[in-house]
């Protein structure tokens, strides 16, 4: 075969899933930042190039820089917890303990369950008066709290309601990892008289770090896109305590129907993922060992 | 140095039995090999030393001292295993100190000794890559450094050449032999490869299905073979085993033979393929097949219908359907019994 009719081919061969890559992906992307640049179309006023107007509205939106502050805090806290609970679980359950079958699926379950179906069991979990969590708290005879109908308690809540639906998730990444490590390297560190607690951190730690890497990419990436369960408990309330980004977005894209704006905000949310990405890329890589 | 022994040890994974119980002894400063096909137990009796399964019956000692219950590390055994067990995110240098580390040992006396290990080994230059640099052998010499660094009495190995190619194989076979030597340390070395039992080992326990077959020295496996399975394990190509009261012998050739005093039917007759001769007198053979090696041919043949193979010099003029006389001198005869397979006399 000529060389240029191996190319036409091979273009050929990635032409649908480009075309509909560049439809469903790229084109909304590029449509999105062409919108952030101009007003939101009324009845009777027809769209208009208002230049960084959306952006400069943003810098002075307090309830923007609430979702961003809020934001921060939720990544924060979900994806070191989630992380440093899914290596655990997966260590945990891919040792020789009782039970290893049921164990590892306990932890997989929320990971099945849709986010919808989590932040119902939730809610039950959070309900005032009659609440598990209530009830439990009650029997210790600590006094009754709305856990989410509070402004101090309402973002942690959602929080831990994340990263109990992501740490599975993960977990499942780590014990894949943990099975690709040769069993006869926990036998040599143990005839080297290695405790499991070197073993795991001189070992399995840095062995596992293409996986952490990984992993933290989706966590990083979940913390900004995970808003599903603040539809079931909270809607973003109370007060904007717990509005994220991405719900903050949503609200003004289509409650307030202020489409250009919720562009420009798209916009920041993507820049801010893409930034990150390239971070986590150039400098972790560096210290990962690849097998 | 230290003897390492075996008392009656036996394991079994639920009704499935690896090992009925095994009892051998490796004198200190020796190099003993466990020899067998696989499947025979010789790398469980191996982790049963080293501590890394537990044994359901019987007593291991090191230097005297009862190990059976006791963790891996508090042994006194370094290991060397198939695969190396190198650490992959770990220099050479880290993976030989690793376990100098996780013992405290003073940095001072680390480094001495890792110094020592890469002169012996040829290592200085490798200390700073990764094992994925390496080359298989060289990987072996790390997997050897790290056990000679722990200076422990006792050095396990367990198929540790069988990932080399044999021209490689045969270098760090002669490498580890003197090591052992050079630094008197007790070794037990797993294989299923009878030439490397035999060119460096004091002592073979030659194994078979979860029993010792035979336990002595290369010499005396080769030379009075206890069993019809040693007798054919050991050498190449393996003894020729014939039942007795099926040859026929029309030279009257046997009558050399002092035939043991039992029913002719339950005996067998060995007798190795270089103790063959072709003369003119003899057991009549029909040749079948004729390999050349060069130096030797293998000559295969049917006595009365069974198989035996004669080694004769490499320029043998004998093609296949041809009659000829087997001859060898009455010293070269083993006899077994049939059913049970032991050695008479």
């Amino acid at each position: 075969m000529k060389r240029s009719t191996a190319a036409i081919h091979g273009w050929l061969l990635l032409l649908p899933a480009m075309a509909i890559l560049a439809l469903f992906t790229h084109w909304p992307a590029f449509a999105t930042l062409i919108d952030s640049f101009f007003s939101t179309p009324r009845p009777r006023r027809p769209q208009r190039f208002v230049g960084l107007e959306n952006y400069e509205v943003m810098l002075s939106d307090p309830v923007f820089w609430q979702a961003v502050s809020n934001n921060l805090w939720f990544a924060a806290w979900t994806i070191p917890a989630s992380i440093i609970l899914a290596m655990l679980m997966a260590v945990l359950v891919n040792d020789r303990i009782f039970a290893r079958g049921f164990v590892r699926m306990a932890y997989f379950t929320p990971t099945v369950l849709p986010m919808i179906a989590v932040a119902n069991i939730w809610l039950f979990f959070y309900t005032p008066q009659y609440g598990l969590l209530e009830q439990i708290l009650g029997f210790f005879g600590f006094p009754s709290h709305n856990w989410l109908g509070s402004k101090d308690t309402a973002l942690a809540a959602v929080t831990v309601v994340a990263i109990w639906k992501e740490a599975g998730f993960f977990m499942i990444f780590y014990l894949a990892a943990l099975q690709q490590i040769p069993p006869h390297l926990a036998e040599a560190a143990a005839l080297e008289g290695a405790s499991r607690w070197t073993y795991f951190r001189r070992v399995q730690f840095p062995l596992l770090m293409p996986t952490t890497l990984f992993v933290l990419i989706n966590a990083v990436i979940n913390a900004f896109r995970m808003v599903d369960h603040l539809f079931v408990l909270t809607r973003g309330g109370p007060d904007n305590a717990t509005t994220l980004l991405l719900y903050y977005i949503y609200e003004v894209g289509f409650s307030f129907w202020d489409t250009s704006y919720a562009a420009s905000l798209t916009m920041v949310l993507l820049a801010v993922l893409a930034f990150t990405a390239l971070v986590q890329y150039g400098v972790l890589e560096k210290r990962v060992h690849y097998r | 140095m230290a003897t390492v022994e075996v008392i009656g040890v036996k394991k079994s994974w639920g009704s499935s039995v690896a090992l009925e119980g095994i009892t051998f002894t490796a004198e200190a400063g020796t190099l003993v090999a466990l020899l067998g096909p696989s499947g025979c137990g010789k790398s469980t009796t191996l982790r049963l030393i080293a501590g890394l399964d537990t044994a359901t019956d019987g007593k291991i000692l090191i230097n005297g001292k009862d190990v059976t219950d006791l963790p891996p590390a508090k042994r006194g055994v370094s290991m060397v295993f198939q695969s190396y067990a190198l650490f992959p995110h770990l220099t050479v240098k880290e993976n030989i100190l690793f376990g100098l580390k996780v013992r405290k040992v003073p940095a001072a006396e680390q480094q001495a000794r890792l110094k020592r290990a890469a002169e012996i080994l040829g290592l200085e230059k490798l200390l700073d890559r990764k094992p994925s640099q390496l080359s298989g052998g060289q990987q072996q010499r790390v997997a050897l450094g790290r056990a000679i660094v722990a200076e422990t009495p006792v050095c396990l190995m367990d198929e540790p050449l069988s990932n080399l190619d044999a021209k490689l194989r045969n270098e760090m076979r002669r490498e580890i032999r003197a090591l052992q030597q050079r630094l008197g340390i007790t070794m037990l070395y797993v294989t299923h490869d009878q030439v490397e039992a035999m060119t460096m080992a004091d002592q073979v326990v030659l194994m078979n299905a979860g029993h010792i077959e035979q336990d002595g020295t290369p010499e005396m496996l080769y030379e009075r073979p206890a069993t019809i399975f040693t007798a054919q394990f050991i050498g190449t190509p393996p003894m020729n085993i014939l039942k007795f009261a099926r040859i026929e012998d029309p030279d009257g050739w046997l009558a050399r033979l002092t035939v043991p005093d039992r029913d002719r039917s339950t005996i067998a007759l060995g007798v190795r393929p270089e103790s063959l001769r072709i003369e003119d007198q003899g057991l009549p053979a029909t040749v079948q097949s004729v390999e050349y090696l060069g130096a030797d041919s293998l000559i295969e043949t049917t006595v009365n219908g069974e198989r035996a193979v004669v080694r004769a010099s490499g320029n043998t003029r004998v093609r296949p359907g041809d009659v000829i006389r087997l001859a060898w001198d009455s010293g070269a005869t083993h006899w077994f019994d049939l059913s049970s397979g032991f050695r008479i006399g």
